[in-house]
Order: structure tokens, then sequence, then C-alpha cells
């Protein structure tokens, strides 16, 4: 077989002695910041992404993967224990696992957050394995017009998921995209905005962006009313779950995965969507609907399996296509770049080490937070305890140092403070920051697919609606679009009608 | 949602069409091209177009049926401080070198909070000076020098 074949090249790269140890070094840097709230995975990818360019790319990777799946895992421990998300799609978790840790059967709901998010992380690797190779294979009959679609249809997508209204998500992608056009113009070499400053010729650094937009803002906002923490954090103990738990988790899990592994290929935070509709399902299909919100086990299961399962395939859309379906996709585009390696359809043919290495990592990883997780849970509930005062100057200090080595470019650390200060105001007026991050990342390839497209069509701009491939993604981009901005269309209806009553 | 004024809304809005607009005039200074072969104008003026009306239309709709958001207070000194941290840091890391310019700036940010003590932020800024130099300089080998030409080493 030949899946069989790869990932057992995927194995002896990931099982690689400075692989499995920046494996781990990833998995426990993602719990701790998943755990921790107030910093989330964004901003430590963004800070640690200087400190990789030093080691072999699969490495770097890898340790990447690792942050970014590790806190999604650490989240829910947070939103057990003291009713905290640390990440945003732990939220649901808090809803029942808080309940079940006030009862007193914290263990189970770690056990059963443990055990779902294993499970779904193992399932979901293989959907990754066995769904990536035809998809790239199908990428790469890709031309520019197709691209150009493709790209338009991920960042439409991605504000369905958005919070807050579909106008102010389409606004900050189109903001993130304008901003990506800052620097040299890819063509002609004409520099752009740049206001005579030769440090801006290269364009912002999206480490900036993303540095100021979810550390610095989010910083301010936690500042803004400052509360002592109160980590009243009762003893953990029965970490395993029942016979009568273990039999209530099988079928959430399983839905948990399936749904997970579905939705998080759609850009823009599939995980957190991910995590909501199992809660909804799970409630939905349950004889115990009246136990949802009072400690259900199942709203625990159910969300945190749908959520690593989604973590596992977001990366999907990045190792096919190469286009991020999460702010966090957005800066591993950016260590792929680093290494030399164009993320999309040829990194699988070019780089099958690296590929099927880093997919394979994946699971390790999973047995690696197991591991951590379970017998560990008193140290990062010590954790918790870690005052706020010492936290975010770390951020700030350790957020300049990493940004300035990339570069070594005094402006992208003015931009970080840039950045923070128009990503916070704009969070208070209610955007969501990760759209404008898609779209800055995303923007050059828009640009360049988009002008490359027409010179090959000799300037006929109808090329992207005859090639098929294209015109069905840009019928998708209408679809998702109409579908992001009718809810809002029928809330105003509502309202019109109950004011008329 | 009740039909009222939202300011977030009109500010958000603002915000868009202001840089919406400032990037359509800066891009009419370039060339446009044709659709054949776009100038370096051509797509940023496109752009800047859409986040203009975009925001225009937040603007509008801010002023007519607005979003209810919580705005909340804002932490000034946090703001003053932790930009003037990181302008601090872009400004100097050259000329004072590693550990100074990250001890002012750890020292600077610590400020951000209200409640501060000076103990704690002496403390704080000690810790992490030494183990961002650990880290950095010595683990991660950055070519920052510790201390830099501005001190007459």
């Amino acid at each position: 077989m030949e899946l069989l074949d790869n990932l057992a090249l995927g194995f002896s790269t990931a099982l690689l002695v400075q692989n499995v140890l920046y494996c781990f070094v990833g998995v426990l840097l993602g719990t701790l910041v998943g755990v921790l709230p107030g910093i989330g995975p964004t901003a430590t990818v963004a800070m640690l992404l200087p400190i990789t360019f030093s080691f072999e790319p699969v490495t770097a990777l890898i340790m990447l993967a690792g942050i970014y799946y590790g806190a999604q895992y650490g989240g829910s421990t947070t939103a057990i224990l003291i009713n905290l998300p640390g990440e945003s799609s732990a939220a649901v978790t808090a809803l029942d696992g808080h309940e079940m840790a006030r009862q007193g059967r914290a263990g189970a709901a770690l056990a059963a957050a443990a055990i779902g998010s294993f499970i779904a992380g193992t399932v979901a690797t293989v959907a990754l394995a066995v769904a990536a190779p035809p998809l790239a294979r199908v990428a790469l009959q890709f031309g520019p017009a197709e691209y150009f679609s493709l790209v338009l249809l991920g960042l439409i997508v991605s504000i369905a998921l958005a919070r807050g209204t579909a106008l102010k998500a389409l606004a900050m992608i189109a903001l993130g995209v304008l901003l990506g056009t800052i620097g040299q113009d890819l063509y002609t070499g004409t520099p752009r905005f740049v206001f005579d400053q030769r440090e801006l010729y290269g364009g912002i650094d999206f480490v900036s962006v993303a540095v100021g937009m979810f550390g610095v803002a989010e910083i301010l906002r936690n500042l803004e009313n400052e509360q002592t923490r109160t980590a009243i954090v009762g003893k953990v103990k029965n970490l395993w779950p029942t016979r009568e738990d273990r039999r209530r988790m099988v079928g959430p899990i399983l839905r948990g995965t399936g749904l997970g592994a579905a939705l998080g290929v759609l850009p823009g935070g599939g995980h957190v969507l991910a995590s909501f509709t199992s809660y909804a399902v799970e409630k939905r299909v349950s004889k115990r609907r009246q136990e949802f919100g009072h400690g259900a086990i199942e709203g625990v299961a159910g969300p945190e399996s749908a959520n690593n399962a989604a973590a596992q395939t977001s990366f999907v859309p990045l190792l096919t296509l190469g286009l991020p379906a999460h702010p966090v996709m957005a800066l591993m585009v950016g260590a792929f770049i680093v290494h030399g390696i164009t993320p999309g359809p040829n990194v699988i043919t070019d780089e099958p080490a690296l590929f099927w290495g880093l997919i394979a990592s994946m699971w390790i990883g999973n047995v690696l937070l197991v591991l951590l997780n379970l017998p560990l849970i008193g140290l990062w509930v010590r954790m918790l305890r870690i005052p706020y005062q010492v936290l975010f100057p770390m951020i700030i200090l350790f957020a300049a140092i990493g940004t300035y080595s990339l570069g070594f470019n005094a402006f992208d650390v003015y931009a970080i403070a840039f950045f923070g200060i128009l990503g916070y105001i704009l969070i208070k007026c209610g955007c969501e920051p990760a759209p404008l991050l898609l779209g800055f990342v995303l923007g050059p390839l828009l640009e360049e697919n988009l002008r490359r497209a027409l010179i090959i069509s000799r300037g006929d701009a109808s090329v992207f609606l005859t090639r098929p491939i294209s015109a069905v993604l840009l019928a998708l981009t209408v679809a998702a679009l109409v579908v992001a901005v009718l809810p809002a269309i029928r809330r105003r209806r509502e309202v019109v009608f109950t004011e008329d009553d | 949602m009740e039909r009222r004024r939202s300011l977030p809304d009109v500010l958000a809005g603002g915000i868009f069409v202001l840089i919406g607009g400032a990037f359509v005039v800066g891009s009419l200074g370039y060339q446009l091209g044709t659709p054949l072969r776009m100038g370096p104008g051509a797509f940023p003026l496109l752009v800047g177009l859409i986040v203009a009306a975009l925001g225009l239309a937040i603007v509008v709709k801010g002023l007519i049926a607005g979003e209810v958001v919580a705005f909340g207070p804002i932490p000034w000194r946090a703001v003053a401080v932790i930009v003037l941290a990181l302008v601090f840091f872009g400004f100097t890391v050259r000329g004072l070198g590693f550990v100074p310019t990250s001890a002012v700036t750890a020292l600077l940010t610590t400020l951000a909070s209200a409640r501060v003590r000076p103990v704690m932020a002496v403390a704080v800024t000690a810790g992490l000076t030494t183990a961002a130099t650990l880290i950095f300089v010595v683990g991660l080998q950055v070519r920052i020098p510790l201390w830099g030409p501005w001190l007459g080493f």
C-alpha cells in the first residue's frame, strides 16, 4: 500500500531523536500557552518563529505544529478547572466541564477531554494522510485563474465563521489585503506606500502584524480591568472515568471526531465552529438533554474531540493548496518560505519526508500530550498561579526581541506597536483580528494570481468565468458571501417585524 | 438587537474609510496600467476603494442600526507605556545593546499595570532580562551585541 509506505517514511522521519525532542518541546509549550489565559497560540508561534530558523525545516514545522495542537489541548484544562477558556475553542468545554469540576468530577472531565482528544487526533491524522495526496494532485492542475478564485473563496469563507457582523469581517479582510500591498511591487519593482523608508521595501513583516494584533492588543484588553485571578483549584482525583462515564463518552467522541475532521478544513477558525457544532449536536441527540449545562460528560467529550480533530485537519488546505486556514497556519506559511519551501501541492512530491514526517509527528505529538497531561495535571494547575504582571512584560519583551531578530529591522518592532494599537481599537469596535491577518498573508497571492491570469488571457477578465474550476470556485464564493450576509438580513427583518408589533 | 446609534461602529467604519481613502490617494500616484498589464497602482486602488466603501457602509449602518458593542474603559497608561517600550526597543537596541535595551523595555512594560509595586517591577525586570539573555543570546545565538557602541565599549 502506498499509504503505508508513505506513513513508514513519515514515522522514520518523525522518530528521529531531534524531531521527537522538538515535537515534545512544541506540545509542552503549546500546552503551557493553552493553559495560561491571555497568551494564545498565534502570538506564541509568532514569537517563537525566529527561533526555529536555525533548525532543519521538518524539525521547525514539527515544533510549530506541536505548539498549535498542544494549545488546543491545554485550553481545556483551564476551562474545566477555573472556567476560563485559555483558547477560544475551549469556551464550550467550560460549560459542562467546569460544572463537572464543581461537582467534584474534575478528574473525569479532564480524562474525557484527554481521551477524546487523543482518539480524535489519531483519526484526524489518518484522515489528513488519506485526503491530502488526492487534493494536492487536483491542485497541481490549477492555473493562476483558479488560484485567484480559490484564494478569494478561502477569504470569504473565513468571514462566515468569524464572530461579529459579516460587514466588519469583510472590511477587515480587505484591510489586510490592502496592508499586504505595502512594499515593492512584484512585477515592476516599484516601491509602494513606503514613504521613502528603505526598511519598508520588503513590506511589513507578518510576524509584526500577528504579534501586534494577537499579542499586544490582547494584553491591552486584559489590562482594562485588572483583577486577581482567583485560582480556586480543588484537588484533582479519580482521573479514570467510571464505566458509566466511559459508556456515555463513546458516541460523542466519535461524532465529534467526524464533525471536527470535516469542519477543520474550513478557513478562519473551523475548530471553534467544530466545538460549538458538536455541543449542539450532542445536546440534540442526547436522551438527557436537561443535564447539559449541569455537568454532562457528553458536553466535554464531544466538543473536545471535535476541536482536536479540527486542529489536525486544518493542515489540509495548508499542505495541499498552500492556503492557511487559521492565523497559526498563516505563520506556518512564513516558516515554510523561510526554509525555501513554497507551501502548496508541490510539497508532497518535492519534500515527501517533510510532508509525511509532519503528519506522523502529529500522531506522536498526540501520544506525548496524553502522557504529558494526565500525570502532570498538578503542574499545569500550579501554572495558573503565575501572576499576569509577570506574563505580559515577558510577552512584550520576547515579542520585540523575536521580531527584531527576524531581519534586524527596527521597523518590524515599530510595526508591532502600530498593529497593537490598530488591532486594539478595531477589536474594541467589534472587529475580529483573524480575517485581517488572513487577508494580509493571502493578499499578495491574490494580486499576483490576478495579474498573472490577466497577462495569460491577454487582459480578458472573463477568463475567471470561462475556466470551469475557477467558475465553480467563484460561484461558491458568491454563495458563501450570501450565506454570511443573509443571517444579518434575516435578523434585521426580525427586528423590523417585532417593532411593527 | 434594537435600532440605535453605535459609536464603535462609526469609529471602526471611520478607520476603514480613512485607511482605504489614504491608499486610494496614494495609489493614484503610481501607474495604473491596462487590464493586460496592470500597473503597481491598480490593485491597491481597487482594494482601497473596497475598504473605503465597506467602511462607509459600516458608518451608515452604525448610524441607523448599529451593533451594540460594549466599548469599556481604555487603559491609557498601558497603551502609552507599551508603545513607548516598543519604540524604545526598536530605537536603541542597535546602539545600547541587548542587555540595557531589554532591561529598560521590561521595566517600562511592567509599569503598564496600574497595580505594579516597585519591588515587583525590579524583580520582574531582572528576571526577564536574565532569561531573555540566556534564551536568545546564549541559547539561540541571536547576533545582537550584549553591550552596544553607545556605551563606549
